[in-house]
């Protein structure tokens, strides 16, 4: 590496671009994406925008928003910010209902499958639990302390889960570990006993989904990462159960060819009830959707999906629970270049209910902007207008790239550049 | 030891490796990425490499595992003293300053080529035990841990970075089995209040009796075996220890 690409990546830290995240309602009620500090919602019930209540303190995000999802009961959503706030929604007023503050920046959220904890995980690798007990009959609850519940040692966490029945809480970190760790009856005095940990991945963890069937109700992990593979885990023994090559695959399977070498796995997305998983590959102009044979434990790669006549490059994916439809996101705040602050598009894949598993998912197909539940007026909501520019999405997919890997990947330097680096150190600086 | 005649950081009379060719500062930053190697799961951890005589190559997934871990080992003196007590186990020092650890290293090689057939169960590895706990060991593999003078870290804003801490513990009780012991000692009072603090709040923690740990041959190594302990009996000093046992967690 010479000093100007050194440069260049220093440089680049200045402006950390967030990508643009989605969320969908369990029932389909409505949809949620988040484009740097912008929440916008729109209910699909009642086909119109939503308008966010926030009389907080500080009402809304300042700063670029970094993880949202939907409460599994439906009622509640949690975004979460750089602004070092969780704020929870009630889905029902639609009114933030309590605005928490962290310590550090935060960087994934989940919620316990009861609706009654809301746990956040932040760049110093703690992940703080919120109990929400008495929220529902009391709406003035405002200033929430959270409690930690459990830490990776200085690593920062990329993705934070429950185990469909409740028992596990699973926490993925740059430092290639994913932890299950027993979700104990009392969160708020700590979760102390570690169930396993699923080791393999020899890169950053990105994403972490589950998957189970009416068959397999407690389900399996899967994770995906900077390593260009998806991994099958059990979580019980956190024995690696299958390894799918997403990268070689996707080489293989994609007609338009992407670019070579950088396959990093950016989200995952189950289609709840069936054994498809649907795959955002850094580089990869659509999605690659993966099949987990539950019975045999092991994962395939299906086909790719490739999004015709546009550079879509998904940053976010999202289901509700009846999954016919996976949504899908692409977007960037803070681009470098572009008039536009805070950029989205939204696509829609729809026909997972009708596709039999076997029959390789052929009867997908990509909804046209008119054809989306809504139409215009849920594009105008979630993207900020009904058309972006083309050309906008490539660099918008380059500085996403860009941002994760300067945020996850370690830096490697030469010996000579160690120890010039080290000149600059301030325990080292002679005081003038 | 014709060869160690030209080797000045040999020592001629008893072969082993000489202390000041392997100075090092006392601190080191736990915080920082370094760069070494580590292996991606406990299954990949090379035995063989480390314990050559009592684990061959081709029976690399023989049931013999690590029992002991000495965390900062430091110079080595703990590990040296255990391994002739307990001969028929695996052992490991886990060392983060990278001289140090060529130092047990040369120290080890040495004792076995003067003895044979000794010092054959116990190996030091550079690493972050704090961030790589779980990449060395599964669970319940552990029946001793040995924390043994860790950096105190007074000021506040550093505590994070002490070895033992509440959220440590949980992943070393995750690699201890139900009734291995955790050992820790230091000369600073203060860690060794917090050291107790954090073990007793723990609930998969409980404190020996004093007639267990009368009746534990590895106590009285705390404070004797390891060069800092040494060091501090010289001074005068006072230690204080604080020995736990891992129980199954109440539900």
């Amino acid at each position: 590496m010479d000093d100007t690409q050194i440069e260049a990546g220093e440089n680049n830290k200045d402006i950390e671009v967030a990508p643009a995240l989605i969320s969908v309602h369990p029932n389909q009620n409505s949809v949620a994406v988040a484009v740097g500090s912008d929440l916008r919602i729109f209910d699909l019930l009642g086909g119109r925008g939503v308008s966010l209540v926030d009389d907080s303190a500080q009402p809304f995000h300042k700063d670029s928003i970094r993880a949202i999802r939907y409460s599994p009961n439906g009622k509640l959503l949690v975004s979460a910010a750089d602004d070092k706030l969780v704020k929870i929604w009630s889905t029902d007023s639609w009114r933030c209902i309590s605005s928490v503050c962290a310590e550090k920046r935060v960087s994934a959220v989940a919620i316990s499958n009861d609706g009654l904890y809301v746990c956040f995980a932040d760049k110093f690798g703690v992940v703080w639990v919120v109990g929400l007990h008495e929220l529902d009959g009391n709406e003035s609850l405002v200033n929430r302390k959270a409690a930690p519940l459990l830490a990776h040692y200085c690593s920062i966490i990329t993705s934070l889960e429950f185990s469909p029945d409740g028992q596990f809480i699973v926490s993925a970190d740059r430092d290639f570990k994913i932890r299950v760790t027993v979700f104990p009856k009392k969160p708020l005095d700590g979760a102390h006993e570690i169930q396993s940990f699923c080791l393999g991945h020899t890169e950053f963890v990105s994403c972490l989904a589950f998957i189970c069937t009416v068959d397999y109700f407690l389900g399996f992990l899967v994770s995906g990462s900077g390593d260009s593979t998806v991994r099958l885990w059990d979580i019980t023994s956190g024995s690696l159960l299958d390894t799918c090559e997403v990268g070689a695959k996707s080489g293989l399977l994609e007609s338009n060819g992407g670019d070579e070498g950088c396959y990093t796995v950016s989200d995952l997305c189950t289609i709840p009830d069936g054994n498809l998983i649907a795959v955002a590959i850094q580089g990869l102009r659509g999605v690659m959707l993966l099949c987990c044979e539950l019975s045999s434990k092991t994962l395939n790669a299906i086909k790719v999906v490739s999004i015709m006549g546009e550079s879509f490059i998904p940053t976010s994916l999202g289901s509700g629970s009846d999954a016919e439809l996976l949504w899908m996101v692409t977007g960037v705040s803070k681009l470098s270049g572009s008039d536009c602050d805070s950029l989205a598009r939204v696509r829609v894949l729809s026909g997972f209910k009708k596709s039999n598993p076997d029959s390789d998912g052929h009867e997908l197909t990509l909804l046209g902007d008119d054809e989306l539940p809504g139409s215009v007026k849920l594009l105008e909501k979630l993207q900020g207008s009904v058309t972006i520019e083309e050309n906008v999405f490539l660099a918008a997919a380059e500085a996403v790239k860009t941002a994760m890997c300067n945020l996850l990947i370690k830096k490697q330097y030469t010996m000579e550049k160690r120890e010039f680096r080290k000149r600059g150190r301030n325990d080292r600086k002679i005081k003038q | 030891m014709l060869e160690n005649e030209s080797n000045p950081t040999i020592s001629k009379s008893t072969g082993l490796p000489r202390k000041r060719f392997y100075r090092a500062r006392a601190h080191s930053n736990p915080l920082s990425d370094s760069h070494f190697p580590v292996p991606i799961s406990p299954g990949h951890v090379d035995y063989s490499f480390h314990y050559p005589q009592l684990v061959s190559s081709d029976q690399a997934d023989s049931n013999k595992k690590i029992e002991f871990a000495d965390v900062g080992c430091g110079f080595g003196g703990l590990l040296i003293s255990l391994s002739t007590l307990f001969p028929e186990t695996l052992m490991i020092g886990m060392e983060l300053r990278d001289k140090v650890t060529e130092y047990v290293k040369e120290r080890i090689s040495a004792l076995r080529a003067t003895n044979p057939g000794q010092y054959q169960n116990i190996s030091v590895v550079r690493t972050n035990s704090m961030k790589y706990i779980p990449n060395y060991f599964g669970k319940g593999q552990l029946s001793k841990m040995f924390f043994l003078f860790p950096d105190p870290h007074f000021k506040e804003k550093n505590h994070r970075r002490r070895v033992i801490s509440p959220h440590l513990l949980d992943e070393y009780a995750y690699v201890l089995e139900i009734g291995g012991i955790i050992y820790t000692i230091t000369d600073v009072e203060e860690l060794g209040e917090w050291m107790k603090a954090c073990l007793a709040s723990h609930p998969m923690f409980e404190a020996l009796t004093e007639e267990e740990l009368g009746a534990d041959p590895v106590i009285k190594l705390l404070s004797t075996a390891t060069e800092e302990g040494q060091k501090v009996a010289r001074n005068g000093g006072q230690t204080f220890q604080a020995v736990y046992r891992r129980i199954a967690p109440s539900q």
